[in-house]
């Protein structure tokens, strides 16, 4: 026989522990002064390339780069980073679709952050489910390729809500596909209003010195901001509490 | 964490969990639902009903300085004076809220 249930209030996020996680790990990326920077995107939408590119101008022009790579499987694209000469660690995912927090803690424990300046982490191809995970990150780019169409950001509103930069990829191939790039960022607007948006080609190189510069201008901040750095300044990171 | 909780209070069973589903949360309603079930066997949830409330997005209009429901999150649009807004107060929550628990006790006769 039972007894009349009961209620009793919970209040808690189904993530918290990821959530938690993430928080310390910010906290370890802020510490160390290293700007974490992650990537989503589609399968294909050129992720891999973007990112082998640029870990070879950052480590040409002096920077101290490594970045983390999320797959199902196969090490390819770590193989492929490799090239620049940059640390580069593959996570292979087994049959999970995205990375959380737990994944990059584990990846990072034998890598020292502080001789790092830049670390990207390069998530699983999927605009869905890597939407719901806070990964530490301090700067989230959402890549959509003009081969794809310009509908993306309504099809996928979530992933781009919660990014901070829009990157157009293959804009070489715009004229080809007859991407409409006005309507492209108009359905970014409208899912992310404010949202910042390059257009990029790694082949002709087309907006690659101002994704430089982003990255460059958020790692200046990241350093300002940084209390080490900052004499008898509090952090602008506010902390609120997870339920 | 429901588990967890259920034992806490010293209860044996969860009869039904309520769950806060923000539309902005990254999750399907239908497709959790439809795990529950089976995410829930061999625990203090078997069989517990799954209840859900749909939270919709709520923005800050800057314009109007108030926060306003959209109706669609592929529009973060004050329905009013049309202003985009990208402050979001509400519709990112997938949050368990409150679980019904049973206790069984031991039958008298």
């Amino acid at each position: 026989m039972s007894s009349e249930p009961r209620m009793v209030e919970v209040r808690q996020n189904v993530l918290k522990q990821n959530d938690l996680l993430a928080r310390a790990l910010r906290e370890r990326f802020r510490a160390a002064g290293v700007l974490v920077v992650s990537m989503v995107s589609t399968p294909g939408a050129g992720k891999t390339a973007l990112l082998e590119q640029t870990l070879t101008r950052l480590r040409n022009s002096g920077l101290r780069v490594a970045a983390l790579v999320g797959d199902l499987a196969t090490e390819n694209d770590a193989r492929r980073l490799a090239r620049s000469e940059a640390p580069v660690r593959q996570i292979v995912t087994g049959t999970i679709c995205h990375l959380d927090a737990q994944m990059v803690e584990r990846a990072l424990v034998d890598w020292s952050l502080d001789e790092l300046d830049i670390l990207f982490i390069e998530n699983v191809g999927n605009l869905v489910c890597p939407s719901s995970y806070d990964l530490g990150e301090q700067l989230r780019l959402v890549l959509m390729s003009v081969t794809e169409g310009e509908d993306k950001p309504l099809k996928y509103p979530t992933i781009f809500n919660t990014a901070d930069v829009a990157v157009i990829t293959k804009m070489d191939l715009a004229d080809a596909v007859e991407f409409d790039l006005r309507a492209a960022r108009e359905n970014i607007q409208a899912v992310r209003p404010g949202m910042k948006i390059l257009e990029l080609s790694t082949k002709t190189g087309k907006g690659s010195c101002e994704f430089l510069e982003l990255l460059n201008s958020h790692r200046e901040q990241g350093i300002a901001t940084n209390p080490a750095n900052v004499d008898g300044q509090l952090s602008t990171y506010v902390e609120t509490a997870i339920p | 964490m429901a588990t967890e909780e259920a034992s806490r209070h010293g209860a044996e069973r969860v009869s039904a969990l309520h769950l806060k589903l923000g539309a902005l949360s990254g999750v399907v309603k239908e497709a959790l639902q439809f795990s529950y079930d089976i995410a829930c066997q061999g625990t203090s949830l078997e069989g517990s009903r799954l209840i859900i409330e749909d939270v919709p997005v709520v923005i800050h209009c800057p314009n109007c300085d108030e926060d306003r429901t959209v109706e669609s999150i592929q529009h973060l649009q004050c329905d009013l004076c049309g202003e985009l807004s990208a402050e979001v107060r509400q519709g990112r929550e997938l949050q368990v809220v409150a679980l019904e628990l049973e206790k069984i006790e031991e039958f008298v006769s």
